[in-house]
């Protein structure tokens, strides 16, 4: 099933962050992946408490430094500079990624490949022969969070849905996505199936349907 | 009198055998012994099998030791980046063999060959293809798979500051793999920027107590660079 859809009726990456930023409550621990996600932090109001985690060994991680006081001893996941909020905390990788692998985390936000029918998700590699792989976190953060969050488009440049019956790309985690945010709609993972919990800019129930070619909930 | 304090760099580093595992620390440039690695391409071991999260950055460091053609083989979660350059090209020519570990399997089995554990039952990795081949279990409704200890060697790894029993502190991210390759190594070789007497270290705050350390040794302070991603220009 192939689909166009046009600009107006999609979320652009930072409507899509905000929206996702509205999920995330006072308190929460959360963990953001590379990409997209990272933008997710922009939209967390200043008011609201919430602990952000980086995987190389800080909680409470706190925007950007300012141009020229970048310590390189001081980063994120994606080994950019970042700060520490006051009252965070440094610790070594093992207890780091226990913070993940023991549940602790509230929310985990991926960007993904593709996510199947059952929250399988695909977004470590794309199988490519010659592509030399690296995993990172990634599997432990799928399978960790007491809620994973996938942040993604709908559909791919050819217009394919990214939600899928069964992933082709390499798995990255076995049922393990909660909800999925793309830029045309809030769909939950559920025992009984894809559930619609919203569209965007109006997008009918049957038009999403439509363009994503596996069976949804309205 | 105890000291674990080296002289140099050459002495910190001498005896390692080739054919040996070595884990070096280090999250892309943060916590990375560049001085250590150094002493390592100098010392001249050869064959080594090394563990690290990445498999170098730019052309110094871990990225110059691969580049010698003396490591066999890495473990590691992430090699691939916008720097990997000299690991891109041993790879796709077949000189150097890969072992791909989700970083969270990575940092436990570091942690379990410290503590003593013969092996451990974790969700990370069920059902993907780094987990082909291995056994598997249901535990408490949920499916596992088996992994196994990494123990090394030699373990390089940069502290902040450290007292000559070996006690270490480190500095903000840069801990990272610190404090748990210095367990999991038979010879475990800390750089540090300040020594400092017994007793300066707060024991409430000493992070790697010294039983976990071999030898210590004093290396300029140097402020860490960026690496792992493409720099504007």
């Amino acid at each position: 099933m192939t689909g166009k859809v046009t600009a107006m009726q999609k979320l652009n990456r930072d409507q899509m962050a905000a929206r996702v930023a509205r999920d995330i409550p006072e308190g929460a621990y959360v963990n953001l992946g590379i990409g997209l996600p990272t933008l997710v932090a922009n939209h967390l109001p200043r008011e609201r408490e919430v602990f952000l985690h980086s995987e190389n060994g800080l909680l409470g991680m706190g925007p950007a430094p300012a141009a020229g006081d970048e310590d390189f001893d001081l980063i994120n996941a994606g080994k950019q500079p970042v700060t520490l909020l006051a009252g965070g905390a440094f610790f070594h990788h093992a207890d780091s990624f226990a913070m993940m692998r023991g549940g602790h985390l509230d929310i985990c936000v991926l960007g993904a490949f593709q996510v199947s029918v059952r929250g399988d998700l695909a977004n470590w590699h794309t199988g490519a022969p010659d592509a030399i792989p690296a995993v990172g976190g990634a599997m432990d953060l799928a399978i960790g969070a007491k809620r994973t969050f996938v942040m993604m488009e709908h559909l791919t440049k050819a217009g394919e849905s990214k939600i899928v019956a069964d992933c082709s790309y390499p798995l990255t985690g076995v049922a393990c996505v909660s909800r999925i945010y793309t830029d045309l709609a809030v769909i939950d993972v559920t025992a009984a199936g894809l559930k619609v919990v919203e569209t965007f800019h109006g997008l009918p129930f049957d038009e999403l349907q439509r363009l994503s070619g596996v069976p949804l909930i309205a | 009198m105890i000291n674990k304090l080296c002289d140099s760099v050459q002495d910190a580093l001498a005896g390692v055998a080739d054919g040996a595992t070595v884990m070096i620390g280090g999250f892309g440039g943060a916590g990375q012994p560049g001085e250590l690695i150094d002493a390592l391409i100098a010392q001249g071991a050869r064959d080594l099998t090394i563990v690290n999260n990445n498999a170098g950055n730019g052309e110094t460091g871990l990225a110059a030791l691969l580049a010698t053609g003396r490591v066999r083989k890495i473990i590691c979660s992430f090699p691939r980046q916008a720097d990997s350059q000299v690991f891109d090209g041993l790879y796709r020519s077949g000189r150097i063999e890969l072992e791909l570990v989700p970083q969270g399997n990575l940092a436990e089995r570091i942690r379990a060959a410290g503590a003593g554990i013969g092996g451990f039952f974790t969700p990370t990795g069920y059902g993907t293809e780094l987990a082909r081949g291995k056994e598997t279990r249901e535990i408490d409704g949920r499916m596992h798979v088996l992994e196994s200890p990494i123990h090394a060697d030699v373990a390089l790894i940069k502290a902040e500051r450290g007292d000559r029993w070996g006690n270490l502190v480190y500095r903000k991210t840069a801990r990272n793999f610190g404090p748990i390759m210095a367990m999991a190594a038979k010879l475990s070789i800390a750089s540090v920027h300040e020594v400092v007497a017994l007793g300066e270290l707060d024991p409430e705050h000493i992070v790697t107590p010294g039983i976990f350390v071999q030898r210590v040794v004093q290396v300029p302070r140097s402020s860490t660079g960026p690496a792992g991603f493409k720099q504007a220009a």
